[in-house]
């Protein structure tokens, strides 16, 4: 039974090997896209474009107008005397937020009277409208209490205490699910072409003539690509760490056992796609329709699963990104052991001995 | 009816086959064949393409399970012993069943592994096999690189590295030159002398006629099984002719005609016609003239294995109108 298994191995290595564009394609792509979505996604907003109507044009508006800017997190791209043309600019989008300074502005500081700004917002992308405004509001309510000069000092204070990404920085929340979607689909597809090729070439029929059953064949084509999926995941993994920064608290022995186990069930996945289309062009296509959309929207990678209807919920439990992405972020971020994540460990197990069932089976029927 | 009339071979029966059928939905692929197959017999299936030939093959080699009827090969049962098959046969199916992109040594490595060979037993085996196919010198070249006929000889090498009793050959010499050809019948007459059965199918006479015995095959059914020479015993002396004329094809349907004439077939760009008596010769040589085919030769020649093809299929659609 090993004998035969490893012969397969040994096999499909020699094939890998010789397949260069394969080969690049699972070792390269995965890195590759890792830099392109990682300096992409995120969910901090900065930049935001601002349009400033500034009519008081007193010492109190400018330095409203320098608050803002020197936040960080706006930049001035208009310098108005009146509301009218800002409808261009947001049409055009030119803009994203306006701040707009009536008239009376410095009168009503100077006079220690209560007056009004208005903030202007796009709220086409509500995502982020909401976090510029909160942006806003914090800039404004330290303003007033500086320009009135009164120390605002409510009686029940909250401090908060931000663990593990103390800068609620979203790429460190996002990487380690980036890099669970990006070794999902590249192992889904690397497999999802190993059994249907020999169909294709016609060697399947002479392989079914020789004792060789199915869990041999599939268990031996799969051990060479999780060699080959390990190096791509190393990789990923130390870009993620070395470039975005995305601290590994937890211990790497840990961290291997959590890939090794994702990765299996994912080239498993492939697999059983393998068995059940009959062209490569099938093969791919479900491969990569079935890891992506699952592992980019049930996962948890964006959207938390806690926020999902009921319904999609349970589909989640099916997506074994689900478990290796909290898996990842807490052995990553958090540095803890098994103690806390063996429950998402033994559901990896699950799908893989799950998947490799039903790839048996699907080989043993199309026998 | 004589097709269904198990065929007996001389000495024991290594592959056994009664009343065999498969079907695809209303499709009857083999329909009730029934023969045997003796150790070290070179035994060949002869056919148009579709006439059952691989489906046979596939339903011995315990790839696909009979519909009903029932087979053994070397004395386990296809439906439900496919597993002790498979350890004692051979199969070079009709795609080829090397890996182009794996060197010669490499294939056969890999082949010698879905049989377990090992240690000293597999280094004896890959010498064997290098030495049959011809290519101790070109270990490392990609089979893809090879010509033809050699990949002929490694496939059947590796399906041969566990020295299976039986080996089942797919129309092995398909698109390979005729050298080549020869060359690979000089390999089965070495493995039938040495014990190993036989199992070929081929659309080609010329193979057939190396065959020990030739069964003939025809939509799903078997037509006849015997030994070329006996099978082309069956005519009378000086019933087949020759025609030679002008305008062969045109010619054909004017013969067919023609009083006595039991069937005629086009070979070429010359006629067959199997006669009742073989005094009909004169006849048909003035009829055709007379009809402006001339000149026109007709000369009674030995029959072929082809004659004795196109006879049994003519009979059997024949049987199958009435």
């Amino acid at each position: 039974m090993i004998r035969r298994m490893l012969a397969v191995a040994v096999k499909e290595l020699l094939q890998l090997r010789r397949d260069r564009r394969t080969m690049l394609a699972l070792l390269a792509m995965p890195v590759v896209l890792l830099l392109i979505y990682g300096f992409a996604l995120s969910f901090d907003v900065r930049d935001i474009r601002l349009a400033v109507v500034d009519q008081s044009r007193t010492r109190a508006s400018r330095e409203v107008v320098e608050a803002f800017l020197k936040s960080g997190y706006f930049v001035r791209i208009a310098d108005l005397d009146e509301p009218r043309p800002l409808d261009g600019l947001f049409d055009r989008g030119t803009a994203q937020a306006a701040l707009v300074i009536p008239a009376g502005f410095g009168a009503d500081v100077a006079g220690r009277r209560l007056t009004t700004l208005q903030f202007v917002l796009d709220g086409s992308d509500s995502q982020t409208a909401s976090t510029v405004l909160g942006y806003a509001r914090q800039i404004v309510v330290s303003e007033s209490s500086r320009l009135y000069e009164v120390k605002l000092r409510p009686p029940v204070v909250a401090r908060p205490l931000v663990w593990y990404n103390p800068d609620l920085d979203s790429t460190i929340f996002l990487v380690p699910g980036l890099v669970a979607f990006i070794l999902m689909v590249s192992s889904v597809i690397a497999t999802a072409l190993a059994v249907v090729r020999e169909k294709e070439r016609g060697t399947m029929e002479s392989l079914r003539a020789t004792p060789l059953v199915a869990l041999e064949l599939l268990v031996g084509k799969t051990l060479p690509y999780l060699l080959v999926a390990s190096v791509a995941a190393t990789g990923s993994l130390t870009l993620a760490w070395g470039l975005f920064d995305v601290p590994i608290r937890g211990s790497i022995v840990w961290l291997a056992l959590i890939t090794v186990l994702f990765l299996a069930g994912g080239l498993g996945w492939g697999m059983f796609l393998s068995s059940l289309a009959d062209t490569q062009q099938v093969a791919f296509q479900l491969g990569l329709l079935s890891s992506m959309l699952p592992t980019l929207l049930l996962s948890g990678f964006i959207f938390p699963i806690s926020s999902m209807p009921r319904a999609l919920q349970l589909i989640s439990h099916i997506v074994p990104a689900r478990y290796f992405i909290s898996a990842l972020r807490e052995i990553v971020l958090k540095g803890v052991g098994p103690e806390v994540w063996w429950n998402d460990a033994l559901a990896l197990v699950a799908f893989g001995a799950v998947v490799l069932v039903l790839a048996t089976v699907q080989t043993v029927r199309s026998l | 009816m004589s097709a269904t009339a198990p065929a007996a071979a001389v000495g024991p029966a290594v592959v056994r086959a009664s009343a065999l059928t498969r079907s695809f939905g209303d499709f009857v692929a083999v329909d009730r064949v029934s023969f045997e197959v003796a150790r070290g017999e070179v035994f060949g299936f002869l056919g148009s393409n579709g006439a059952g030939k691989t489906t046979t093959i596939r339903i011995l080699c315990g790839l696909l399970a009979p519909t009903s009827g029932s087979a053994s090969v070397a004395g386990f049962d296809v439906a439900t012993q496919s597993a002790h098959i498979k350890e004692r046969i051979g199969y070079m199916s009709q795609r080829f069943s090397l890996y182009s992109d794996l060197t010669v040594d490499e294939n056969l490595r890999f082949w010698a592994g879905a049989y377990r060979l090992w240690g000293r037993e597999l280094d004896a085996r890959l010498r064997w096999a290098r030495e049959v196919a011809e290519l101790e010198r070109r270990r490392r070249t990609l089979v893809r690189e090879l010509p033809g006929g050699y990949r002929q000889r490694l496939a059947l090498a590796c399906c041969l590295l566990h020295e299976p009793p039986v080996v089942f050959l797919d129309e092995p010499t398909g698109g390979v030159d005729p050298e080549a050809r020869r060359r690979f019948w000089d390999l089965i007459d070495d493995l039938s002398a040495a014990g190993t059965t036989v199992f070929v199918t081929t659309h080609s006479m010329d193979e057939a006629e190396r065959c020990h015995r030739v069964a003939l095959m025809h939509a799903g059914r078997l037509l006849a099984l015997d030994t070329p020479p006996r099978l082309k015993a069956g005519f009378a002396a000086g019933t087949v002719l020759e025609v030679g004329c002008a305008l062969a094809a045109r010619a054909l349907p004017r013969l067919e005609g023609l009083p006595g004439v039991v069937n005629a077939a086009l070979f070429g760009d010359r006629l067959h016609a199997v006669v009742d008596d073989p005094a009909r010769r004169r006849g048909i040589e003035t009829a055709l003239a007379e009809a402006g085919f001339a000149p026109v030769t007709v000369t009674p020649i030995a029959p072929s294995l082809e004659d004795v093809f196109i006879r049994a299929i003519r009979e059997a659609s024949r049987e199958g109108v009435a």
